[in-house]
C-alpha cells in the first residue's frame, strides 16, 4: 500500500459502531473471507434479510463508487469484532477517512492493510460537500490526504512503526515471533508460574 | 513524581520497547471464546505454529450458545460448527476449554473472576471488548482483534502503545436505589461514548471504595463503552477475600507471597493523570438511556434533551436520528412509556448479585401481563447459586423465563432476539441499533431499574416500588 486514488463513498453518519459495520448474527463464520456481502447488512438491505437493497443507502447508490469510505466521527465504536475491518475490506474499501477512530478498530485495521485516515472536522466536512466524481489522493509516505479538485491537503498521524510495517507488507506476528529469545528470557526473570 | 497503578502494571511488563515505536508487552492471560478465536488458530496453523503458553489460555463458550436445551446438539449449523471447532482448537494445542455442559461454562467475563483466574497485577486479554471487566480486580485487561488474539497464542505478547490515563474520582456515597450500573451509565452520558478514547481509566474514591467487587466488575465492564481502552480499581481488602479460596486462587506461601505483592498495587501520592474527572455520588439518580449508544442516557426522572440543548451540529443529526430510530421525542420524560420485553443478563449484569438485586424488586409480585422478561445468569456456577438461594422460585412466581448461561439477547446471535420495533428494557451494555436484533429497540438500565419495569410494564422509578414496599 503507499497511493490510493480514488473516488470515495460519503457516510456523514457519526458514532457508526461495529454492530451496524457487520450485525453480530453474521459473525458465525470461521473463516475471514465473505462477510463484505453483509457491510452495513441492517441498512443496507430491506428487513427479512431478504436481499432487497434499501434504494437511498449510499453503497447502494450507483453513482457511487471506489476504495475510499468517508464517515462521521468516532467511526468502529463499540465491539473488538475485527470482522468489521474484514468486511470493509471485502466490500473493496482501502481506506477509511473519519475525523475521529475507535481504538480497537483502528488496531483492527492497521493490522490488516485498511488505513484509517484521520482528518480534522473542518476538512471532513469539505470531502462531504463534494460530488461523487471527486477524487481522493491518499499517500502513505508522505502521510497527505488530497482532494484533488481543489488541491487542499491535509496530514494525517500515523505510528512510524505501523507505517514501516504497511509500507513494507510485515506484522506484528513477524515482529513478535523474531522476539521469541527476549520473550522466554522475560519469563524466566519474572519466574512466572502459570496459574492453572 | 509518584507511579500510578496503571504505570506499575504496564513497567513490569514490558519485554522490551521499540525506540519511536509500540512495546511488547507480556500477557499473564488469555482469554478465548468461540466467535473470535477460530480465524487466529487457522492463521497459526496457517504459519506452521503450535499455542505457544497453552497453560496461560482459558476458552469458554458463550457468545453464539442457545439458553436452553444445552445438553442438545445446537440446532443452527454454523453456531454448532464454530463452537465444535473451539473445541477442537483446544484440543489439538493443549487449551483447557469450559465449553457446553462444563460446571464452568460462563460468559467469559463472569466465569475469569468467580473461578479465581482474575488477579491483581495481571495484563488480561480477550477477543472481545469487555475484558475491561476484569479491571475491577487492578489488573490491565483490555479487549483485542483476532490478529492480536494469533498474536497473543503465537508468542504470549503484543505490540502496544501506552495509552494515556485518566482517574474519575467519585466521592460521597450513593443514593436508594442508585447501583454501579447508574454510576456507569451517569459517567458516560457525561462524557460521551466516545470521551475517555485513548485512555486507561482509573476509579477511584470513597463510593467506588464502597462497591462489592461484583457492582466494581459492572464500572470496569462498560469503560470502553465511553471508549477507554480499559478500566481499573485498585485491589484492597475487598479484593483480596473475594479472591481467597476460588479454584485457581493462590494457596500456602504461594498465596502469601502474591498478597505481599498485591498489597502494593495502588497509585501513589503525586501521580500526573493526563485527565481527571470528580464526581459525586450522590448526584446520581437511577439511569436510563433514550438513544442508541450508551452515552445517551438520563436520570430517570429527567426528559430527554431539547435539541437546541445540543450545540455541535453533528451531535444533533446523532440525536435526532437516534430518537427517530427510538420513535422518542426531544423534551419528553420516559417515565410511563410501555414496554415489551426486560432482559437480565450479560457480563455487565448477570453475577449472583445482580439476580439478588432483581429478586428484592421482585419478590411476591407478578410481571406485567404485556412483558415478557428472560433472566438469563452469566455462568453455570451463577446458575447453581440461585436455585440454591430459591431466587428460582421467586423468579417463577414472577412469571419471568430462566435460562442457561451464555451472552444471549445481549448481542442477538443466537436465538434470543428482540422483535423489530419492541422496546427492551436490559441489563446489558449497549443499546446501538439493532444490537438485539434488527430493528430493536433497547434501553440500558441497572437490573434495580429493569425489574421495576417487568412488574409496572411500563418506564419506572424503582425507588416509588421500593418505598411502597418499605410501608407495607
Ligand atoms: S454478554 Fe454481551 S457484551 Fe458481554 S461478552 Fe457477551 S456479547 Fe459481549
Amino acid at each position: 500500500m503507499d497511493i490510493i486514488r480514488s473516488t470515495y463513498y460519503p457516510l456523514p453518519i457519526e458514532n457508526v459502531d461495529t454492530d451496524q459495520i457487520i450485525p453480530a448474527r453474521f459473525l458465525k463464520a470461521t473463516t475471514r473471507d465473505g462477510f463484505g456481502e453483509n457491510l452495513f447488512r441492517d441498512w443496507r438491505y430491506k428487513s427479512g434479510d431478504s436481499n432487497k437493497p434499501i434504494s437511498d443507502f449510499v453503497l447502494n447508490l450507483p453513482q457511487y463508487k471506489g476504495e475510499i469510505l468517508v464517515a462521521g466521527k468516532n467511526f468502529g465504536c463499540g465491539s473488538s469484532r475485527e470482522h468489521a475491518a474484514w468486511s470493509l475490506l471485502d466490500f473493496g474499501f482501502k481506506v477509511i477517512v473519519s475525523s475521529f477512530f475507535a481504538d480497537i478498530f483502528k488496531s483492527n485495521a492497521l493490522n490488516n492493510g485498511l488505513l484509517p485516515v484521520q482528518v480534522s472536522d473542518s476538512f471532513l466536512k469539505k470531502i462531504f460537500a463534494l460530488d461523487s466524481t471527486a477524487l481522493l489522493t491518499v499517500t502513505l509516505e508522505t502521510q497527505t490526504i488530497v482532494i484533488e479538485e481543489s488541491g487542499e491537503t491535509e496530514t494525517f498521524e500515523i505510528n512510524n512503526y505501523k507505517k514501516t510495517c504497511l509500507l513494507n507488507g510485515y506484522d506484528d506476528m513477524d515482529y513478535l515471533l523474531s522476539q521469541i529469545k527476549q520473550i522466554e528470557a522475560f519469563e524466566a526473570l519474572q519466574k512466572l508460574v502459570p496459574i492453572n | 513524581m509518584g507511579k500510578t497503578l496503571f504505570d506499575k502494571i504496564w513497567n513490569s511488563h514490558i519485554v522490551k520497547s521499540i525506540p519511536d515505536g509500540p512495546s511488547v508487552l507480556y500477557v499473564d492471560k488469555h482469554f478465548i471464546h468461540e466467535v473470535t478465536s477460530p480465524q487466529a488458530f487457522s492463521g497459526l496453523e496457517k504459519r506452521g505454529l503450535k499455542v505457544f503458553r497453552p497453560k496461560q489460555v482459558v476458552a469458554t463458550a458463550d457468545h453464539n450458545v442457545p439458553t436452553h436445551d444445552q445438553h442438545l446438539p445446537i440446532k443452527d449449523e454454523l453456531s454448532r460448527i464454530q463452537v465444535k471447532q473451539l473445541v477442537d482448537n483446544c484440543a489439538n494445542h493443549d487449551i483447557e476449554l469450559y465449553g457446553l455442559g462444563h460446571p464452568y461454562q460462563g460468559i467469559v467475563h463472569v466465569i475469569g473472576p468467580e473461578l479465581g483466574i482474575t488477579q491483581p497485577g495481571m495484563t488480561i486479554v480477550c477477543g472481545d471488548s469487555h475484558t475491561s471487566t476484569h479491571g475491577a480486580f487492578g489488573s490491565i485487561a483490555f479487549g483485542i482483534g483476532t490478529s492480536e488474539v494469533e498474536m497473543v497464542l503465537g508468542t504470549q505478547c503484543l505490540l502496544q502503545n501506552k495509552p494515556k490515563q485518566m482517574r474519575i474520582n467519585i466521592e460521597g456515597r450513593l443514593q436508594k436505589g442508585v447501583v454501579s450500573k447508574d454510576i456507569i451509565l451517569y459517567i458516560i452520558s457525561k462524557l460521551s461514548s466516545s470521551g475517555a478514547t485513548g485512555h486507561f481509566i482509573e476509579f477511584a474514591g470513597e463510593a467506588i471504595r464502597a462497591l462489592s467487587m461484583e457492582a466494581r466488575m459492572t464500572i470496569c465492564n462498560m469503560s470502553i463503552e465511553m471508549g477507554a481502552k480499559g478500566g481499573l480499581i485498585a485491589p484492597d481488602k475487598k479484593t483480596f477475600d473475594y479472591i481467597r479460596n476460588r479454584r485457581f486462587a493462590p494457596v500456602g506461601n504461594d498465596w502469601d507471597e502474591k498478597l505481599e505483592k498485591w498489597k502494593k498495587l495502588f497509585t501513589d501520592k503525586d501521580p500526573v493523570f493526563d485527565c481527571e474527572v470528580n464526581i459525586n455520588a450522590s448526584d446520581i439518580e437511577p439511569m436510563i438511556t433514550y438513544g442508541t449508544n450508551p452515552g445517551l442516557g438520563i436520570a430517570i426522572n429527567n426528559a430527554i434533551p431539547e435539541l437546541d440543548s445540543i450545540d455541535d451540529e453533528g451531535e444533533q443529526q446523532n440525536f435526532m436520528k437516534a430518537l427517530g430510530y427510538m420513535n422518542f421525542r426531544p423534551g419528553k420524560s420516559l417515565i410511563g412509556t410501555p414496554i415489551h420485553h426486560v432482559f437480565i443478563g450479560s457480563c455487565t449484569n448477570s453475577r449472583i448479585e445482580d439476580l439478588r438485586l432483581v429478586a428484592s424488586v421482585i419478590k411476591g409480585k407478578k410481571k406485567s401481563e404485556h412483558v415478557s422478561v428472560m433472566v438469563v445468569p452469566g455462568s453455570q456456577q451463577v446458575a447453581r447459586q440461585v436455585y440454591a438461594e430459591g431466587l428460582d422460585k421467586i423468579f417463577i412466581a414472577a412469571g419471568f423465563e430462566i435460562r442457561q448461561p451464555g451472552c444471549s439477547a445481549c448481542l442477538g446471535m443466537n436465538e434470543d432476539k428482540i422483535p423489530e420495533g419492541e422496546y427492551c428494557v436490559s441489563t446489558s451494555n449497549r443499546n446501538f441499533e439493532g444490537r438485539q436484533g434488527r430493528g430493536a429497540r433497547t434501553l440500558l438500565a441497572s437490573p434495580l431499574t429493569a425489574a421495576a419495569a417487568a412488574i409496572t410494564g411500563v418506564i419506572t422509578d424503582v425507588r416509588e416500588l421500593m418505598e411502597a414496599d418499605d410501608c407495607r
